[in-house]
Parts: C-alpha cells; structure tokens; sequence
C-alpha cells in the first residue's frame, strides 16, 4: 500500500473518497447547492428570485454563529447562552461606526468608516467582550458559564435599549428604535457580471446595496465569509490548540496534567467564539441596515444552540447542516405550517377547528404558537436519543456515548438500583 | 500555550481575581463580603432614607414581599443544585407552571373575583395551592425521570442541554394553552391597607410574606427532622457514601424535585394573589433572580437561599423606585457576576461541605 498510486488512480480514489467521507459528502453538496442556489430560486418563482437569495444570505448569518458557537460548545464543551449577546455587539459595534447615529450622541460626530475595517473591529471588540466575561468565571465549575452567560446576554439587550434618547449619559444606541440607515459596504471597483444577473461591466464605486445586484452581492459576500470561517476553524479544530481544547473538553484534570493551561484555553475557545459572532454580527448590520436591540433575545442564542446540537456538536458540516435545517424549520416550516394545517383540516372535514372559540384561538394561532414546543423538543430529543447529533464527528460520539471515564462510577451505580 | 498574545493581560487580572477572591473566602472573608454589601447599600440607600422614611419603609415592604417570592423559587433551586448539580433552568417555568394550573381550579372552586373574604374563601384557596402544588411536583418529577435521569452519567453539556430544552416545552405548552398575553389571575385577596409609620402595609403583602415565612419554615424542619430530609442532606454531601448506607438515591432525587417544585408552584400561587398578572415566559427571568437570590446565598444552602431572595426583592424594589427601573435586571445579573467572581461561595456558603 505504500506504493504511491498513479494520478488517475488519486482522482478516482479522492472521488470515491467524497461518497465514503460523510463529511466530504457534506462539503460537495453544500458547494453544489450554493453554485446552483441563485438559478434554483430564479426558475421556482419565475425570475423574481430575490427574496429567497436574500434569505439564503440571512441563513448564512446563522451558519456563521453556527460555526462560531460550535468553538464554544462542540470544540472546548463549554455551554455558552448568551451568545446572541456577542451577535448584538458585533451589530451595533457596525452600526454605531458607520451611521449618522453618534452624530446625536455626546461625541457630536458620526463615523463612516468602511465595513471591511469594521468587520474586524467588530470581531475584536467581541472577543474583548469574551474574554472580560471569560476570564473571571472560567475558572468556576462549567456549569456557572451557563449561567453567567445566560446573564450577560439578558444584560446586553437590556443595556443597548437603555442607552437611548433619555439615558442619563446621552443617546448613544437609539434605545427601541436601534440604528437604521447604516451603511452598506462599499468596494472601489468591482466587475459585475452574470454572477450578480448583469452584463460584464466594472462598476466603480461598487455599492453593495445597490438594487441592480443587491441581494446577489450579499450573497456571495456570505458565502465567502462563512468560507474563510470554515477554513479557519477547521485548521483550528487540527491545530495543537484543537487538540488541547479536546483535551480539555474530554478529561480538565488529565490535560492539566499534561501541561495544558486550561484556564487559557477555555478563554480562547471563549473569545474565538465570541469573535465569530461579532463577524456575523456586523455582516448582519450592513445587509440589513438595522440593528435593533429585540433581535438578539434569549431565543436567538437557543435557535444557534439548537442548530449545534442538532448538527453534531464539534463537527463543522455537520453543524452547518444543523443550522441550514433550523433556518428552514423557523422561517419556512413553522411560519407556513399554520395554513398548510389549516388546509388539512379544511379537506379531512375538521374545517370546525379553524373557528376560534373560549379556550381556543383557532387552528392557525394554535399552529403557530408550536414553536417553542418544537424547539424544546428538539433539544430534549436529541440530547437524550442521539447526543452526538445528526452528523457527528467521530470522537465526540465515543465521548458522548461512552461518557467520561470520570463519572464511569455513576454507570455502576445506575445498574445496581 | 504561553505564546498566545493576550495571555499576559488575561493572566495579570486572573491573579489580581484570584487575590481577591483568596481575600474574601474564609471567616475573615465573610465579614469582608458582608461589610462590602452594607457599605454599597449605607452609600446607596442611606440619603434616600433620610430624605423620606416614610418611603423608604414602603420601598422595604415591597421588596420584602417580592423577595419572599423568590425565595420560594430559589429553594428549589438550591435544593436541585445542591443533590445532583444540576441548573435546573426548567425552574422558573414550573412556577410559571403552577400560576397557570391554578386559574381554572380557582374558577372550577367557584371562587370569582370581587367573592367576599371568608374563611371558604380561605380553605378554597388552601386547597387549590395544595392541589397545584402536588400536581407540580409531580409534572417535575416525571421531568427528571424522563430528561434528566438518563444523563445523569452523561457529559454535564448534556444535561444542562435538555434542562433548557424542557424549559422550552414547558414555555411552549403554557404559550399554546394561553397565548402570548398577560394572563390574569382572580384577584381574590382585599386591598386593605394599614398604615405604618408614614408607610402603609397591605393585607396582600402580609398574606405574601406570613405564607412564604410558613413554607420555608416548614421545609426546614422537613430537611432537618425527617428521614427523608436526612436522605436529603446525606445525597448531597456524598452520594455515593450516601448510596453504601442504604438511601435510594433515585427515590431521594425525585423527592427533591417534588420539594422544589412543590414550593415554586406555592410561589406562582402567592405571585399570582399578589401580583395577578404574568406571561407565559416571564417565569424564566424570575427563575433567573432566583438563580441569582440561590448563588448569593451560597448554593446548596437553604437558609442562604431564603435570604439571597430577600436580599433580590429588596435590591429589586429600592433599583425600580430609586434609580433607573429599566436598569433593574441589569445589576440584578451584575450581582449575579461579581458574587460568582468574587465570592462563589456565596453568603453563607461556608456551610456547605466542599464538593
């Protein structure tokens, strides 16, 4: 076997390889199915394909807090809840830099700076945030960054609300109302072409949220980002500090042993988390030109949560699979699953369950308000019948199925009652 | 490791933390911790007291009666955390929970708002908490039997995982029951008040304060007197000791569990009397006060979570009339940090045998 094969030997065998490798397979549909996506959305509805590239893009924003939680969660098994909190400050971290907002503040000047700085500022002060929030409770038993996180992103929401027109320190956030007109990125020069459904031309300036390639540009701009993230957390995942993250995740006393500071490796795992949420966080304020405080609610950290189990904790396609089949459950599945029952109530003959009466809002409202239920299920489900996900990676199965060698005992105590 | 750019800063402040938090552990420690909260709360509280102590006592009255609210919560917090370490995050939606069970009992007793106070109305009202509080016990046992139980070997990711999970379940059951709005709950109790020195204390307030006061009275003499209460106390200190004398840790967990929400549904009961109003996921936050109220007090201390409460309602009350009320959860959850930072042994915490 040590005979190195013949190129075409290499080709077929690497093609092989993608049917056999569940996590090449992965890879090569969700490469398809994004090169294809545009042409898919533009012959299902007809040529006005738009809206769903545009929420193909937004769906990208999940796989990116996705990946990112999965540093937290999957690689170093912390369990962060408030990671929407870290989203919230990577958004407003753009917002506040390139809108008019300051120019209400007490600083009395507005900055416009370019998205392309800002979406690394964004990711910094994120991991700032992380690491300040980190430091401290890493050090305490797992459990407490639970909650100290479920804390911090109670805290953050709150805080960026507060900080409006009438706070004693002045408007900075705009309270309720958040940050609108925000900036769309701009490039100097850019060649638009059938990618983004136009003729080859070079445009110059290139504004991102011009209507002629709007959603296309951000959406290929989603792409690439999740793409560099994917490529940076997978050299992570193989790199000495995945290993020690692993290490530490599966046995703290052992890898302490074995020389790992795992103070400072949970920290990173914390703060490198944190700073993909930030990234997803100002990618989110530039395409949607708003950030307001109620987008980043518990819920958020808990749909990302969700998506992580879902997928395979510490597997990255996996994850991102995850994440695709939340985004569609929440924004296609459950938004239209009220009037599809309805319809089957109406053709079965059960068209009386439609009209509301005391104790009974109607089928529709009853439908619609599945979703935490759904939710909820989800994790309990999975956590208890497949705990290492839909596509796992193969050592976190054995850790999750086998347990830790640690708490062993408790097996034999579970058997003798 | 050690070349990790920002490692320097971080250790720096790990070492400053860890100084402080050596300085304020032990007895010497305790008296630190409680001079600090006495000084923040004497520069805080005290000019505002002088300024109107008629208001003041009001304030104080308020808060002790939300306070003992959450007390009722954060015992059963407490009590979970103390037997298997488990954030029960599931906690506060099971005195959401009991709130919600008790409406259509209340209207199936025959009592309606506006009724006369009579002692029916009384025995009614004893029995309906009774009721709701057996049947929500028994809604959260069979929640650690399902979910919680298998995972007890499993990764503490895991169990921390279904216990939001069935937070959700239940936030969404009670979501699909009543929807999305305030739910109202009968508003039984008179709104007589007696006058007090500048303050006024309502017979609500007393009803709240005197039946949370019973029921932490009464499980303290359940944990310290009884067989089962000792059980209690044996599988928190060493399980497995526990398990060699012949205590069914199984039995003793799910006792736990019925306590615990025993006495938050009693919570949702008084909160509703009190307050009569609450949406489905508001429990979650009160849980989280709650959580808050537990840690403060050291967790796995019952008298400490009695008093965390207390101290909660009180921060809580003096926060929405003195300062900034849409600040209020935000030193709340500020609390929450710097004790766990500083302090994770909490107020009382000393008491609690090391883990």
């Amino acid at each position: 076997m040590s005979r190195p094969l013949p190129r075409n030997d290499r080709a077929m065998r690497w093609a092989m390889g993608t049917f056999k490798d569940r996590n090449r397979t992965i890879y090569t549909l969700l490469v398809i199915g994004v090169l294809l996506w545009p042409s898919i959305a533009d012959v299902t509805t007809g040529g006005s394909g738009n809206h769903l590239v545009s929420t193909a893009a937004d769906a990208g924003i999940y796989v990116l807090l996705a990946i990112g939680l999965n540093v937290v969660v999957g690689f170093a098994g912390l369990l962060d809840l408030g990671y929407a909190a870290f989203f919230a400050i990577g958004a407003y971290t753009y917002g506040l830099l390139a809108s008019g907002q300051l120019s209400g503040s007490p600083l009395h000047h507005e900055f416009h700076l370019p998205f392309w700085v800002l979406i690394l500022v964004a990711m910094f002060v994120a991991a700032a945030f992380g690491a300040i929030l980190g430091a401290p409770t890493l050090r305490l038993r797992g459990d407490y960054l639970a909650i100290v996180t479920l804390g911090f992103g109670e805290i953050v929401p709150r805080v960026f609300r507060f900080l409006g027109a009438g706070s004693p320190i002045g408007n900075w956030t705009g309270g309720v109302n958040g940050i609108s007109a925000i900036d769309s990125p701009h490039l100097p020069a850019f060649i638009s072409g059938p990618w983004f459904g136009t003729s080859i031309q070079v445009v110059s300036p290139f504004d991102f949220s011009d209507s002629n390639w709007a959603p296309m540009d951000y959406y290929w701009l989603i792409i690439l980002l999740v793409a560099i993230c994917i490529v940076l957390v997978t050299n992570l995942y193989n790199s000495r500090l995945g290993r020690a993250w692993m290490a530490v995740r599966e046995d703290e006393v052992a890898a302490a042993a074995s020389g790992i500071n795992t103070v400072a490796i949970k920290l990173l795992a914390f703060s490198i988390g944190a700073s993909f949420a930030g990234f997803a966080g100002c990618y989110y304020g530039a395409k949607l030109s708003l950030v307001s405080s109620e987008n980043f609610e518990f819920i958020v950290s808990v749909s990302i949560l969700i998506m992580v189990v879902l997928g395979g904790m510490g597997n990255i396609p996996g994850v991102i699979v995850g994440a695709l089949t939340i985004y569609i459950v929440q924004f296609f599945v459950l938004t239209n699953l009220p009037d599809y029952a309805v319809a089957l109530s109406n053709l079965v003959g059960l068209g009386f369950l439609n009209q509301s009466s005391p104790g009974w809002v109607g089928l529709h409202d009853e439908v619609q308000r599945l979703n935490y239920i759904v939710f909820g299920l989800i994790l309990v489900v999975v956590m208890l019948l497949r705990p290492q996900g839909l596509f796992p990676s193969r050592i976190r199965e054995q850790e999750l199925e086998k347990g830790t060698a640690e708490e062993a005992v408790f097996d034999v105590r579970e058997a003798t009652d | 490791m050690t070349a990790l750019p920002f490692s320097l800063p971080v250790a720096t402040l790990a070492a400053a933390l860890k100084g402080t938090r050596t300085a304020l552990s032990g007895a010497l420690g305790t008296r630190l911790f409680l001079a600090g909260i006495t000084l923040a709360l004497t520069i805080l509280l005290l000019p505002k007291a002088i300024a109107d102590p008629g208001f003041f006592l009001q304030i104080v009255i308020y808060g002790t009666a939300d306070g003992a609210i959450f007390a009722l919560i954060a015992l059963g917090y407490t009590m979970v955390y103390g037997i298997i370490e488990l954030i029960n995050f599931a906690h506060g939606d099971i005195f959401t929970l009991g709130y919600f069970l008790a409406i259509p009992l209340i209207a199936a007793f025959g009592l309606t708002e506006g009724s006369s106070v009579s002692i029916g109305m009384v025995v009614v009202l004893v029995v309906v908490t009774a009721i709701v509080m057996v049947v929500d016990g028994g809604i959260n046992v069979v929640i650690e039997r399902v979910a919680y139980r298998p995972l007890r070997s499993a990764p503490r990711l895991a169990i921390l995982i279904t216990a939001v999970g069935v937070s959700f379940i239940l936030e969404g059951v009670m979501y699909v029951w009543q929807g999305a709005n305030n739910v109202h709950f009968p508003d039984l109790l008179p709104d007589t008040r007696i006058p007090l020195f500048g303050a006024s204390l309502g017979v609500k307030d007393i009803v709240v304060i005197v039946s949370a006061l019973l029921l932490v009275i009464l499980l303290n003499v359940f944990i310290n007197g009884t067989k089962l209460g000792k059980a209690m106390r044996a599988t928190a200190q060493d399980r497995e000791a526990a398990q060699l004398m012949g205590i069914n840790i199984n039995r003793t967990i799910a006792a736990t569990f019925f306590i615990g929400a025993a006495l938050a549904a009693a919570g949702g009961i008084i909160f509703g009397l009190y307050f009569n109003n609450i949406r489905f996921d508001e429990g979650f936050i009160a849980g989280l006060f709650a959580f808050t109220a537990a840690v403060f007090g050291g967790i796995g201390n019952i008298q400490g979570a009695a008093l965390g409460g207390l101290f909660i309602g009180l921060v809580q009350a003096f926060s929405n009339s003195y300062y900034q009320a849409a600040l209020t959860d935000v030193w709340i959850f500020a609390i929450l940090i710097l004790v766990l930072v500083f302090r994770p042994a909490g107020l009382l915490g000393m008491q609690v045998p090391e883990k």
